[in-house]
């Protein structure tokens, strides 16, 4: 490895790696992206990549995208009813999934937008389940 | 906020997240395309075909070298010129294998490039955006986690009234009148009974006595540490001990008992005369320095057996903390001096201002380039805050949990409830069981889940939190009313010093490699 390892740690993750075998680290990390790419026929469109969450294509190689528990897969989060359009056993509990829809949810309009203008938005939050009340709206 | 001595690398950001939400979607369409066509002239392959984004780290540089802190392994690796380029080029875009050789081409060969991609990949030190590193498990430590280390209240009596005490102070949990003012012999045998049970498979103990003034109840104190080694040699195990004190009951006999007992003593002093008389004063107001100097100059005479420190409480009275030390290292003879701001809420005249960290920050520093040169020197040098960061960096410690309190370190209060440490003991709030009825588990796991890293919003963007993990508990108590909350107010502080520190590391791994073993043991 051209990269030295300094600390323990270090040398305890050069020897794990070097135990991996042959399968190169990317595969190991992001599982088969290689033999993913030649799987799809035909030039993809330049701009495919912008219109896919909105369109809601699936994707040639379908990753289970990270829904919060009891969210809606009816609509997308944010519209939350059921099949029969009631609202009760949602998002349970609504902690959780205010919490989740934030940090992991791909359905951006409900959160405010922490990277540019309510950075602090979670500073008083350390932990959704006990203090989700401290989440306070924000008005633009 | 001062940061003297070395700069960080230009440019070379941190970056928290491989994804955004929405891109990780999107890009699983660009990974499903076709790949680029190759450019390798070596015909190696990329290993990913995706678009590369910079990992979670810290670079920071010593001695000219530039080296990664990865974040959460904790790992340092040192970079070299082609690793290093293809971060920096990662840095203003995300880019796929094949780009980043294109655009190195004219300085790196692309099997050069390519082969760094991989290691830097398998490191996790960059990712496939849309592919975020697996999260760290959500584990919490296995029931029946052995306990290393038990802190015994012996007394909750002192005979000196230092204004800042959490004990006794404004800021204080316990109501003095709550419990007994000292431990009975019988609590203190239960104590030893439920540290050897608690230790598990450990087979080394360490036992703490801890007060209040712990040699006014000197008294227990020689019985418990018998019975303790008599229980010891029974269960086949072994016990250390330790007490603290603040040096004013110290005689000849005791002396000679600490040190024929092999018992590690930590001194409480803040200082020079002008600097203790101000603070540690007996209750008439009366300053003890003149009163512990000859005691401590007989202690650290007499007692060889064990290396001798001092524990400095700072306040915003005293931040000369170069001054401080060279007078009790040099001039009294201490063998390591520690640092401790004192805990308070930021409302106390003794507590330290924004400006008070920052200076002290300087000053810590300072004694940290002094520690830099005595270990190039394969000399001893007593800071012993940067020794004990130095260890934890060495050993690549991440953190789940800030401190062992309620874990592998428990605190015992004078009538044999168990708390999450000393500073808790006697807190019915912080309660985690008894001696006599033992843990009590599902307490000791709430506090665990509310507690752990991944429970602290605040944390998880931090680079510093393999080692900080929030700080101590009793700080975030007292100054925000609640032990889960990380001490945000000592964050900026907290990064400051973890870089200084990761410097001096790197520093004498350049230079002087071979004194880092010490920190093996």
């Amino acid at each position: 490895m051209a990269l030295k390892p300094i600390n323990r740690k270090a040398d305890r993750m050069v020897t794990y790696l070097a135990n991996q075998g042959d399968v190169p680290p990317a595969e190991q990390m992001a599982g088969p992206v290689g033999p993913a790419a030649g799987a799809v026929e035909g030039g993809a469109d330049e701009n495919a990549e912008d219109v896919v969450a909105l369109g809601g294509r699936l994707p040639e190689v379908p990753e289970i995208p990270h829904i919060p528990l009891g969210c809606s897969l009816v609509f997308a989060p944010g519209w939350e009813v059921d099949e029969a359009g009631g609202t009760a056993g949602l998002c349970q509990p609504v902690e959780r999934d205010l919490f989740d829809c934030h940090l992991a949810c791909f359905w951006p309009a409900h959160v405010p937008d922490q990277l540019n203008h309510s950075p602090d938005w979670t500073g008083k939050c350390a932990a959704a389940q006990n203090d989700w009340r401290k989440l306070e709206m924000i008005f633009p | 906020m001062s940061n003297a001595g070395i700069t960080s690398p230009g440019g070379l950001s941190v970056s928290a997240a491989t994804a955004t939400p929405v891109a990780a979607a999107a890009t699983e369409a660009a990974n499903g395309a076709p790949a680029p066509a190759p450019l390798l002239s070596s015909g190696a392959a990329p290993a990913a075909s995706g678009l590369l984004t910079p990992g979670e780290f810290h670079a920071f540089q010593a001695d000219g070298a530039t080296f990664l802190y990865l974040v959460p392994s904790a790992a340092i690796f040192r970079m070299d010129d082609a690793s290093l380029a293809v971060l920096r080029a990662l840095e203003t875009a995300n880019r796929t294998p094949a780009e980043l050789v294109q655009r190195l081409g004219d300085r790196f060969p692309a099997e050069e490039v390519t082969n760094r991609i991989d290691e830097l990949l398998g490191l996790r030190a960059i990712g496939l955006l849309g592919k975020p590193a697996p999260a760290p498990p959500d584990m919490l430590p296995p029931k029946g986690f052995p306990l290393t280390t038990m802190v015994l209240n012996v007394t909750s009596k002192c005979n000196l009234a230092c204004t800042y005490c959490y004990e006794y102070g404004d800021d204080r949990i316990v109501e003095a009148d709550s419990k007994p003012r000292y431990m009975d012999l019988e609590t203190a045998r239960e104590s030893v009974d439920f540290m050897f049970e608690q230790g598990g498979s450990n087979r080394l103990v360490h036992l703490t006595f801890f007060g209040g003034e712990t040699l006014l109840n000197f008294k227990l104190l020689k019985s418990t540490t018998a019975y303790a080694r008599q229980r010891a040699r029974a269960v086949g195990k072994e016990v250390d001990f330790s007490l603290t004190t603040n040096a004013t009951l110290l005689k000849p006999e005791i002396v000679d008992w600490l040190a024929e007992n092999r018992v590690g003593v930590t001194v409480s002093i803040d200082g020079p005369r002008e600097v203790q008389d101000g603070l540690r004063v007996f209750s008439n107001g009366m300053g003890s320095y003149d009163i512990i100097l000859p005691k401590i100059k007989d202690l650290l005479a007499r007692h060889r057996t064990r290396p001798i420190g001092a524990r400095v409480t700072l306040t915003s009275q005293n931040l000369d903390v170069k001054h401080i030390f060279r007078h009790l290292t040099e001039e009294i003879g201490f063998w390591e001096v520690g640092f401790a701001p004192v805990t308070s809420s930021s409302c106390r005249d003794f507590s330290i201002s924004d400006a008070g960290y920052d200076k002290m920050l300087g000053q810590f520093e300072e004694l940290a380039h002094d520690f830099l040169e005595h270990a190039c020197a394969d000399r001893h040098h007593g800071f012993s805050n940067v020794k004990d960061t130095l260890e934890e960096i060495h050993k690549g410690v991440s953190k789940a949990y800030p401190c062992g309190a309620g874990l592998g370190l428990m605190g015992v209060a004078t009538d044999g409830d168990v708390a999450l440490c000393h500073r808790f003991a006697g807190s019915d709030e912080h309660k985690i069981g008894s001696v006599s009825e033992g843990v009590d588990v599902d307490v000791q796991y709430d506090y665990l889940k509310k507690h752990h890293i991944n429970s602290k919003t605040d944390c998880r963007t931090c680079w510093a939190r393999p080692i900080c993990a929030g700080g101590c508990y009793h700080e975030a108590h007292t100054r925000y009313g609640t032990t889960a909350t990380p001490n945000l107010h000592f964050c900026e502080w907290v990064r400051s010093w973890t870089d200084t520190c990761l410097r001096v590391y790197g520093a004498i791994s350049e230079r002087n490699p071979a004194f880092l073993a010490r920190f093996d043991a």
